[in-house]
């Protein structure tokens, strides 16, 4: 579904990406971990397109088409989702309305039907249960005055709205309470099918117990150091990253 | 990222057409004598002349105000012509029949509201073309609860009295530059009279075009509310595309009496000039209420979007006890465009309210400022006012700035301002299309989601209206 080979990106002429290759099929769950200031938060905001990054060489296809010949709201509509670490407040924009044009933008690029207002209304009511968010949010102002774990239920609920093939949820766990956190990984299990994929970014182990990864990339200083199974993020939470930078650095670059 | 923006620059001015109907117009350039003509012309009474004669004295005394922060080459006034008038077969029109037919299709490309559909809209829509009021629609259902809805020529004619009484009670011909300017020289506006205890059965419209190339617009408009009387009145402006600046210096008057309430809104769509500056309207204009009358109520709602200049204070002077002033604004500056832009808000009376929500957006080269006063007077006990400044910026090289000016004189009064500046930056515009929504479609749905607490105050189809106008403006090739 998603094939990285070589990626290189920079910010206002500085590296942050030196090389990643990564392969993400369809219905496994990736999680790329590392210490702060790794690069892993880079990678996700290169894949959706943030404009402050440069892609300076490598290739990187999804379904088979080159991501980076594709605008960002075009990669959006063809399946890739970012749940953002720092959701935006938008005043004066309803939550509500924010969701039915996201959704109605999908439909139409897939031929489907629009819903009208109400029918958003019926199945947007459905939605939110998955979440367990009130329905108040939704007649508010997209994020506005939202408390961290009230902006990551909204970006589990714009994940159930659009349904992506592959979900990039960046730093799920952050600003969230243990209970909030269930609920959300329980979330997006439930909204896992064979035909889809994750990739989780984040810094601490805790989020993959809930959300079970078969694939641990630990990140750092642009490069994937190590790859492994799920048993790499339960090592990780009892020795840190520490062990990991040193013996990448003991046995090469790579 | 910038190069995102610098799409959203080429949009090409929808009503820049220009209308060849033969004028009748008097030579370039400003005297007593061509004061006179217009005087003349218009068969005016020698008090109108005389109050004309000593503004245009009053203004030769008086030089162009440059406080504002905008920079423009200053206007020769010797090269403006001061008179304009599409020449007709009749002087006035029986019915719409008679309307020279070019002209009416300048309205229909304008989208005035003339025909049945304005019937259907419940719209009465009094169109000054260049200087003269064509044709008043109306008129005669709202003659039958009193109002007078006409040009201010006919007023008058027809109601001498009436606009002696109160035509430069609220902004004397000494006040400013440009008011002087325009008391010199005004040639046609509207006039709409709401007699005691008549609440007007529909919104009154008025939409201004400049046409002629070197003309300037000064028109006045008076409106008067008596005791417990209400309405509600619509401007729209547009003006063709020329290569050079257009002066467009208006005087508006409001009274309110005891109890009336009058609320005035703008959708402003001048000409703002190319994407270099070039051309485009001078927008100097003078707007003030005056809440003569106890519990009395003004509001000001402006939309503006064009202009090359905009050098403009809807104001009000809340005169009467309990009296409440509003002004709710939207300013939106492209290119090369400058706006400085705000209100004044003077508390005499006791217990007088005052709010004000003014959102500024800057795009393109623009330069967009918000300019206010709050003056709490040393009898207005128990005053209050609420002000709320917000800029939004597109793009690197746009400008925006905020000066409040807060003066209190009265220990019991209370006044709160607040002000935001946000940008519609990287993050705010990748948050929208990662969910699949383009790029203008985000920036419209942004602006709109800014602006929404101005444009909820605005009647149903002018909001229609600014909604579309903003994200006119700011089309392009976002991308």
């Amino acid at each position: 579904m998603l094939s990285i080979k070589n990626l290189t990106a920079s910010i206002n002429g500085t590296p942050v990406l030196k090389g990643i290759d990564l392969e993400i099929k369809a219905g496994e769950i990736h999680a790329i971990m590392g210490p702060n200031g790794s690069g892993k938060s880079t990678l996700g905001k290169v894949l959706v397109g943030h404009p402050s990054y440069e892609v300076t060489g490598g290739e990187v296809t999804f379904d088979g088409k080159n991501l980076f010949d594709l605008e960002p709201d075009v990669r959006a509509r063809a399946g890739l989702f970012m749940g953002f670490q720092h959701p935006i407040e938008v005043p004066g924009v309803s939550n509500a309305a924010f969701l039915r044009l996201a959704y109605n933008k999908k439909a139409e690029a897939e031929g489907r039907d629009e819903l009208d207002p109400l029918e958003f209304d019926d199945f947007i009511r459905e939605k939110i249960k998955l979440v367990s968010m009130k329905e108040e949010f939704l007649d508010r102002s997209l994020n506005e005055g939202f408390s961290g774990g009230e902006k990551k239920r909204n970006e589990i609920l714009q994940m159930a709205v659009l349904e992506p093939k592959l979900a990039i949820l960046d730093e799920l766990d952050s600003g969230l309470d243990i209970d909030a956190l269930r609920v959300l990984g329980d979330a997006v299990n439930r909204l896992m099918r064979p035909e889809r994929a994750l990739l989780v970014i984040t810094h601490f182990p805790r989020i993959l117990e809930t959300i079970r990864p078969q694939f641990v990339h630990v990140l750092s200083g642009g490069r994937i150091l190590k790859s492994a199974g799920p048993e790499l993020a339960v090592e990780l939470e009892e020795r840190g990253y520490d062990w990991v930078l040193e013996e990448a650095a003991a046995g090469g670059s790579r | 990222m910038n190069s995102t923006f610098t799409g959203v620059t080429s949009q090409e001015y929808k009503y820049g057409f220009v209308t060849d109907i033969e004028a009748d117009s008097v030579a370039p350039g400003l005297s007593e004598d061509v004061i006179r003509f217009i005087s003349a012309k218009k068969g005016e009474p020698d008090w109108l002349l005389d109050f004309r004669l000593k503004a245009y004295r009053h203004w030769l005394t008086m030089t162009e105000p440059d406080w504002a922060k905008v920079a423009y080459p200053k206007p020769d006034f010797q090269k403006i012509v001061y008179y304009s008038a599409p020449k007709a077969k009749a002087p006035k029109y029986a019915s719409m029949d008679e309307v020279d037919p070019e002209l009416k299709r300048t309205f229909e490309k304008l989208g005035v509201p003339l025909n049945e559909q304005a019937a259907l809209a419940g719209v009465a829509v009094d169109v000054v073309f260049d200087s003269v009021s064509v044709t008043t629609t109306y008129k005669e259902k709202l003659k039958a609860v009193g109002i007078i809805f006409c040009s201010f020529s006919e007023a008058v004619r027809e109601h001498p009295d009436l606009v002696k009484k109160y035509l430069g009670s609220v902004v004397p011909y000494s006040d400013n530059f440009y008011a002087a300017l325009n008391s010199a020289v005004f040639t046609d506006g509207s006039f709409v009279f709401i007699p005691k205890g008549v609440a007007c059965p529909m919104d009154l419209s008025t939409y201004f075009r400049i046409n002629n190339k070197e003309s300037g617009q000064f028109e006045r408009t008076l409106i008067v509310a008596e005791e417990g009387a209400s309405v509600s009145y619509l401007e729209g402006c547009t003006a063709p595309q020329f290569d050079t600046n257009q002066l467009h210096a208006a005087v508006v008057e409001l009274v309110a009496l005891d109890q009336a309430s009058i609320k005035y809104s703008t959708v402003q769509n001048w000409y703002a000039g190319d994407k270099d500056g070039v051309g485009g309207i001078f927008n100097f204009v003078t707007k003030r209420g005056l809440c003569k009358g106890r519990a009395s109520h003004i509001s000001w709602t402006q939309v503006e979007t064009g202009s090359a200049i905009t050098w403009k204070y809807p104001s009000c002077i809340l005169l009467g006890d309990d009296s409440i002033g509003e002004f709710y604004s939207v300013a939106l500056t492209n290119h090369k465009q400058q706006a400085d832009t705000g209100t004044k808000m003077v508390h005499i009376g006791r217990n007088t309210k005052s709010t004000i929500i003014s959102k500024g957006i800057s795009a393109g080269d623009s330069s967009n400022s918000y300019r206010g006063l709050v003056k709490v007077q040393p009898k207005a006990e128990g005053a209050r006012n609420f002000s709320q400044c917000d800029s939004m910026l597109i793009g690197q090289t746009c400008s925006a700035s905020t000066f409040p000016y807060i003066e209190v004189q009265n220990r019991s009064a209370r006044v709160e301002h607040e002000a935001t500046t946000s940008k519609i930056g990287e993050e705010q515009l990748l948050y929208f299309q990662q969910r699949g929504i383009p790029a203008e479609e985000a920036i419209s749905m942004i602006i709109n989601g800014f602006c929404k607490d101005v444009f909820r105050e605005l009647p149903m189809e002018f909001a229609v209206e600014a909604t579309k106008l903003l994200s006119l403006k700011l089309e392009g090739s976002v991308g």
